[in-house]
Parts: C-alpha cells; sequence; structure tokens
C-alpha cells in the first residue's frame, strides 16, 4: 500500500474504502397493491397495468405489475457498521435499471445494496465524493428482477442534510 | 398496420395507453416517441416523498432549498426517472419489456414549470428471435434543454416468428 503525498489529500480514508463490496443487511418487501397504486399516483401514471386489475389480467402480464422505477420505495437496510459520510450535503447523479422481468403485486423482493466503487472530483462546490451503489433486487423465487446502479454525490460542509444517511 | 408517426397518442385513450400492443416491424429508427407533458407542483413533490420514502429535505423544505442556493425546492430526480419510464412504458404497450433504463440528472429541475419527456428510436434490431428496440430518451425543461438524458432498451413482440 502506498502513502499518500498528503494526508488531507483525499477524503476516501482506509476506512471509507472498506465498505467497498460489503453488502447491506437484507431487506424483504411484501409487494402491496396499494403501496404500488399510490406511486403510480404519486408520479402520475395512469398506466392500468399499474391500478386496474382486471385490465392487467387481460394483458400478458396476468395481473397488476409496478412501474419500473417502483424500486426506488424499496429502501435497502442498512450496513453492517457505521458509514462514516464525510460531507453534509446530497445530490442524486442518476441511475442504471437492469430489468429481467417485472414486478407483480404479491411478490415478496429483498432488496441488497452494496458500493462498488467511490472516488471524488473537484469542481466548484470543491470537493464531491462520487459514490456507486449496485442494489439488487429478488423475488420470492431467488430470480434476480433487477438491478438498480445509483451515483450518489456528497459535498460540503456545515448542517447535514436530512436523509443523507440514507442514500 | 403502422399507425403514422404523431397518431399514436391521439388514437389510444387515456385509460388504454400502456396496454395497446406495439409490434417490433412497426418501428423504425428515427421514430419519435409521443411526448409526455408533465406540470409537477409542490403537492406532487410532497407525494412523491411519501411513496417512495426519500425524505431529503431539499424537495419539500423552501429553506433547506434556499440555503442550498435554489430558488426554491427541486423535483427528485427519481421522479424524472419515473416520468422518462412512463414515457417508454405506455409507448411500448402491454407486450412490451423494459430492460434498461439510464437516467443522468445534469441539471436541476424546479416545480411549476413544464417538463416536456421525449425519445427517438435510435436502432431497431433481432436478437435471439426478440425484437429490441434501443431508444433515447430525455427531459425537456421549459427552457428548451435537456436537463436529464437517459437512454432505453425494450424488447417488442413481433408479427412474424423470427
Amino acid at each position: 500500500m502506498t502513502t499518500p503525498a498528503s494526508t488531507g489529500d483525499t477524503v476516501i480514508s482506509e476506512e471509507l474504502r472498506s465498505f467497498i463490496g460489503l453488502e447491506s443487511v437484507p431487506v424483504s418487501y411484501d409487494i402491496e397493491r396499494h403501496a404500488v397504486e399510490r406511486f403510480a399516483a404519486a408520479i402520475g401514471d395512469s398506466n392500468p397495468l399499474y391500478s386496474d386489475r382486471e385490465v392487467a389480467e387481460s394483458t400478458s402480464h396476468g395481473g397488476l405489475i409496478a412501474p419500473p422505477t417502483f424500486f426506488r420505495s424499496l429502501l435497502p437496510g442498512d450496513y453492517p457498521k457505521t458509514y462514516p459520510e464525510p460531507f453534509a450535503h446530497i445530490l442524486d447523479g442518476g441511475s442504471k435499471y437492469r430489468f429481467n422481468e417485472p414486478v407483480r403485486v404479491g411478490d415478496q423482493i429483498t432488496v441488497v445494496r452494496k458500493i462498488s466503487d467511490l472516488f471524488e472530483k473537484h469542481g466548484r462546490m470543491g470537493t464531491m465524493l462520487f459514490k456507486i451503489s449496485e442494489i439488487s433486487y429478488t423475488n420470492q423465487a431467488g430470480r434476480l428482477v433487477a438491478t438498480q446502479t445509483t451515483t450518489t454525490i456528497t459535498y460540503g460542509t456545515g448542517e447535514r442534510d436530512s436523509g443523507v444517511g440514507d442514500h | 398496420m403502422a399507425l403514422a408517426k404523431g397518431t399514436l397518442a391521439l388514437a389510444i385513450t387515456n385509460s388504454a395507453l400502456g396496454t395497446q400492443i406495439l409490434y417490433f416491424e412497426d418501428v423504425s429508427i428515427g421514430d419519435q416517441l409521443p411526448d409526455i407533458v408533465k406540470n409537477p407542483d409542490t403537492r406532487q413533490l410532497v407525494m412523491y416523498a411519501g411513496a417512495s420514502q426519500d425524505f431529503v429535505a431539499i424537495h419539500y423544505d423552501l429553506n433547506v432549498a434556499k440555503e442550498a442556493g435554489h430558488p426554491t425546492v427541486i423535483i427528485h430526480g427519481a421522479l424524472k426517472s419515473a416520468w422518462l419510464g412512463e414515457l417508454v412504458t405506455s409507448w411500448m404497450g402491454a407486450d412490451g419489456r423494459l430492460l434498461e433504463l439510464d437516467v443522468s440528472y445534469r441539471a436541476i429541475d424546479f416545480p411549476n414549470s413544464t417538463a416536456t419527456c421525449v425519445g427517438k428510436v435510435t436502432d431497431t434490431r433481432i436478437e435471439h428471435g426478440v425484437g429490441i428496440v434501443e431508444l433515447e430518451i430525455g427531459l425537456r425543461n421549459a427552457e428548451g434543454d435537456i436537463s436529464t438524458p437517459g437512454r432505453a432498451l425494450v424488447s417488442l413482440p413481433t408479427r412474424e416468428i423470427v
């Protein structure tokens, strides 16, 4: 292991780096009809596949399914140790979803998140920490139904944004 | 029968949108998806915060948003993803399957401003007997800039066995 030229050069401490590859505690969710309906209403999507059982049953899906980004509501669990977030403010950089099959009402989905990369960039907001996380969603039959790769950017000091620790 | 460009949205009633069948043979490179126009208000941001369990305060607390240097609260990136998901799924119909959705939040968007989801077909191909369509998608803000570019990959049924 090489020693950095100067220890204030990076916010990515050995402790932070130890989170790469570490899995969050698995959390399982029952996919309930009304939670799906509420999510579809919140995003403003009136597709009957999410809310009209009769119509959904008449399609190749055979029943109600969840909108593709419904996964956002299935929050991952905590890591087995406390993530040492060095910054106060948070920005969502984006998401990449890979879908193997739609989530159906009645499914049980287990969520596991792990950090695949940490790197920093220096911009007009000072040093920014980029965290790439891979979240897996597995159904009750053990099939991986989807993955979401997220980019989370944290920066700045001061009073910590509420919710910073959740992402 | 292929519908002429632009008529698809008109041909479908609101309640059936998303349950029509779109065939691979009816899709060509360069086709535009019917736009989806959103006029989000702060109420929708609160609904989304609750539905998605995203309680980062910059999306509903004006003081927090102003302290962060914004004129008002900001739209959740993930809500913009959801709209782009709707753009694709309402177009692809009940037998289409969304395989990939990539969204990148390049610029911040605010409520009480029109956001338009736009998309076009960039590639069509058959892979292992399945019709695959690649799309370039994005959220266009009121100034006409794409704040949130993305891409999607869908599979569509084919009329003929391939």
